[in-house]
């Protein structure tokens, strides 16, 4: 009578706790970061194509789905140690052999744009200016440096130039300051 | 327990941790009266000499400026404009070595003095009458920043929505050999005092502090005497040690209370100002004359009158030197500031700005090049002397493995470059240079991360507004396309391809009613009936015409079998070619063709013959046809077939007839054609 009483007892616990945890897990359930999500954090953003994709968010479904990581010559060996942490896979190095060394923008020589659109179109984020027949520029502040708009241009006048370096983006230089003093 | 404003009141100092106690070296300059500079040949002015974005200009190449007039003019709150310092000409707007370590060219302005050193019109506040906005107003206008070194918009820091308990007025001047704000005090207290009057007229403390280090003791009599008659601005003397003027060690020193990370003074209701800026607010506000010269220690032992100078904002460190009697050494270095936080100057041509206290030049015995660095020996006096408690260590581990996540876990941010830790190491490591590069590497990664961010915001913005057009077009032809059928409908007019349609297949329902075969019997019936009467009339008048024929025919009919034998060949024949036929004819319709075998099977023996001749006859004729005139309709071109092979039992006589007509008839159509 006992053993029934106690096995009842802790049938009844098992169940108890059960559908408590059950419940919680239901109801208090975290919302993880999907896994796409966190490598397209991860990617630079330039929407250049490089990777072979149309834009970063293929990418990222693409790596989730078994990709090589280190098709990302804009994010570098940065992008793809951080990659190589969260997917946990060996970092490679980067599949293209160029990789730029300055980040750079796309310049329109005003005078020689004749106004086509063409890398309006291409520009994968908005951030050439212009009408059609009327003069295009690019907005510096968003442009990504992908140059896609430089191949679609019929006349040739889209420069890439690297960005200038400011005070405010310049990188300190070591033992440009002597702080020693003697005695 | 007293309160704290009670212990401050009282006099109570605290302490900060770490520091260290560098020589200080101030007295070659401290004793010396303020001298003034020549007006110098060129001055150059950065347009932008704060922290900030750089005003818009207002002058152009060859204009005349007067002294004090703005060259450039805020369009926003974080801009500062920049002033004249004396009347002259704008030679050029050019690109000038700036005064930051990095030594990258800037937008400058070049001013040729013209000697005059006429001022432009001067419009002095009474700063009883007036509100604090046309007071804030005026400080931004006449161009003040912070001169402490990092240079913030002092409107924005006398401007503050909070509340403020504190006003700390900054006079500690830490740094070894500067003694710039120490000649001020003694030159000018009561005119520092009314700036702080009018600080306080902005912010409303509770008090002021003024903390001066107590190597000063000219200093602290003459602004103590200058405060005598304000009995909430306590003049406080703390101990000498680096870097006690550091704005967050100040405060620990002066209130016990510390920043939090990543805050501001401002947000535990305190706001500090340099001793320099309360003149120069002072300046501004009550003579209208705003920030165009400030005082700079001249130092090291290169020179041969170290003092403090009044030196014109713009005026070529050259010049400086210069008047101070600068010997220059082989490999010598002129650093701007002080040696604890200055940097080398890469070359003499570099301008006094707003933001410059010192410009030192020692010697290399004064202050030797740093040693080769070693290997960290994890002694830990950088973490006992660095005044924000960091771990100067694990950062410099942390810096150099370009960790940033751990280096923004061990509060670099916090570090405030004051380079303690750099003094006091025993391996010479520049520690502070491994902190400014990762900070700055920290900064690049963030603004990255920032783009990078709006960059996605933008393409996925562009990729909505693609799939949106997409869907517009589409829905647009969709709509467009119902609009035209229904307005066909409405106008009456079917669809001219569903009529045309619906036309053919009634007519294709017609024909294969036709086919059925009885009623291809009874049409052949009777179209074997008409060739007959046809035929008979025909005969009959051949007959009249031409007795020779009907006597020839009459011979063929006794000769019944040569003509079967005959036909038979003619009928292998006329099959050879309409295999020929059809293979050329893909046109042609199979049942048609087949309709003239039809009529053989039904026609008796010597028809059949008679009319295999015919056919065979017609084929040819038809190939010539059909090879010139596709088009042509192969029954058509058998009905002459048709009509001749109709004859039942003296059929013999007619085929022959028929046989010469079909040939007479295809010579005819030769002949035609």
């Amino acid at each position: 009578m006992t053993l029934i009483t106690a096995l009842l007892a802790l049938g009844v616990l098992a169940l108890l706790f059960g559908a408590l945890l059950g419940y919680s897990a239901i109801r208090f359930k975290v919302e993880s970061d999907p896994l796409v999500e966190q490598i397209d954090d991860i990617l630079p953003q330039t929407q250049c194509g490089q990777c072979g994709y149309p834009g970063c968010r293929p990418y990222a479904e693409a790596i989730a789905n078994g990709d090589d990581i280190n098709k990302c010559p804009p994010g570098g060996e940065a992008t793809i140690k951080k990659l190589a942490e969260l997917m946990g896979v060996e970092a490679k190095p980067l599949n293209a052999a160029q990789e730029p060394a300055v980040k750079r923008v796309a310049f329109i020589r005003e005078d020689e744009c004749i106004g086509c659109t063409k890398c309006i179109q291409a520009c994968p984020v908005d951030a050439i200016l212009g009408a059609s027949k009327l003069m295009h520029t690019v907005i510096a502040e968003e442009c990504t440096g992908c140059d896609l708009c430089v191949e679609p241009c019929p006349v040739d006048c889209i420069d890439m130039i690297p960005i200038p370096v400011t005070p405010e983006r310049w990188k300190w230089d070591l033992q440009a300051i002597p702080v020693k003093l003697v005695e | 327990m007293p309160s704290l404003f009670q212990q401050i009141q009282a006099g109570a100092l605290w302490d900060f941790h770490g520091g260290v106690h560098p020589p200080v070296r101030k007295t070659q300059t401290s004793s010396k009266p303020i001298a003034n500079l020549p007006l110098p040949d060129r001055l150059y002015l950065p347009v932008r000499q704060h922290i900030g974005v750089a005003g818009q200009l207002s002058i152009t190449t060859g204009e005349r400026v007067l002294k004090g007039q703005a060259l450039t003019f805020a369009d926003n709150s974080m801009v500062v404009p920049v002033h004249a310092p004396t009347s002259g000409t704008i030679i050029a707007i050019t690109e000038h070595t700036s005064p930051h370590p990095s030594a990258l060219p800037e937008t400058v302005i070049v001013l040729e003095p013209d000697g005059a050193d006429e001022w432009r019109p001067r419009q002095p506040l009474n700063i009883v009458s007036c509100d604090n906005q046309t007071i804030l107003e005026r400080i931004q206008d006449n161009g003040i920043a912070g001169m402490g070194g990092a240079g913030f918009p002092t409107h924005l820091k006398a401007g503050m929505s909070q509340p403020v308990d504190y006003l700390i007025i900054n006079a500690v001047e830490c740094e070894p050999y500067i003694s710039a704000d120490d000649a001020l005090m003694q030159e000018a207290p009561t005119t520092i005092v009314k700036g702080i009057d009018i600080l306080c007229k902005l912010l409303n403390p509770k008090a002021v502090l003024i903390g001066i280090e107590d190597d000063k003791p000219i200093a602290i009599a003459a602004l103590k005497a200058a405060c005598s008659q304000r009995e909430h601005y306590y003049v406080r003397e703390v101990p000498v040690k680096y870097p006690s003027g550091g704005e967050k060690q100040l405060i620990q020193l002066l209130t016990n209370k510390e920043v939090p990370a990543g805050r501001r003074p401002a947000d535990i209701g305190i706001v500090m100002q340099n001793v320099g800026t309360a003149f120069a607010v002072a300046q501004a506000v009550l003579d209208d004359h705003p920030l165009i010269s400030r005082i700079v220690t001249v130092t090291g032992e290169t020179l041969v009158h170290p003092q403090n100078v009044h030196a014109l904002i713009g005026t070529p460190v050259a010049a400086l030197l210069d008047f101070c009697g600068f010997q220059a050494e082989q490999r010598q270095k002129v650093i701007m500031g002080g040696p604890m936080m200055g940097f080398t100057l890469p070359d003499l041509s570099v301008p006094v700005v707003k933001t410059t206290n010192c410009i030192l030049a020692p010697t290399a015995t004064e202050l030797p090049d740093a040693g080769p660095e070693l290997d960290c020996i994890r002694c830990s006096s950088c973490a006992d002397a660095c005044p924000a408690t960091l771990l100067p260590q694990q950062l410099l581990w942390y810096s150099k493995a370009k960790d940033h996540d751990k280096l923004q876990e061990y509060n670099l941010a916090d570090c405030i470059e004051c380079g303690a830790c750099a003094y006091v190491c025993p391996s010479e490591i520049p520690l502070v240079q491994y902190y400014r590069i990762a900070k700055a590497d920290i900064r690049e990664q963030q603004r990255e991360a920032l783009k990078a961010e709006q960059a996605k915001a933008r393409f996925e913005a562009r990729n909505a507004r693609l799939e949106a057009e997409k869907q517009a077009r589409l829905a647009r032809n969709q709509q467009l396309a119902a609009a035209r059928e229904q307005a066909q409908q409405q106008s009456g007019a079917t669809n001219a391809v569903a009529d045309a349609l619906t036309r053919i297949k009634t007519k294709q329902a017609e024909h294969a009613a036709e086919k059925t075969r009885e009623q291809i019997l009874a049409e052949r019936e009777q179209k074997k009936q008409q060739a007959r009467d046809y035929q008979a009339q025909k005969a009959a008048s051949a007959k009249q015409d031409e007795p020779t024929q009907g006597a020839l025919s009459a011979d063929d009919s006794s000769a019944t079998k040569n003509a079967a034998v005959a036909a038979a060949i003619a009928r292998a024949k006329a099959k050879k070619e309409q295999a020929a036929l059809t293979a050329d004819t893909a046109t042609t319709n199979a049942s048609d063709t087949e309709q003239p075998g039809n009529s053989e099977a039904i026609d008796p023996r010597q028809a059949a013959v008679a009319a295999a001749i015919a056919r065979a006859k017609a084929k040819k004729e038809q190939a010539a046809l059909t090879t010139d005139t596709a088009t042509t309709n192969a029954s058509d071109t058998e009905q002459p077939g048709n009509n001749e092979a109709i004859d039942p039992r003296q059929a013999a006589v007619a085929a022959a007839i028929a046989r010469a007509k079909a040939r007479k008839a295809t010579a005819k159509l030769e002949g035609e054609e």
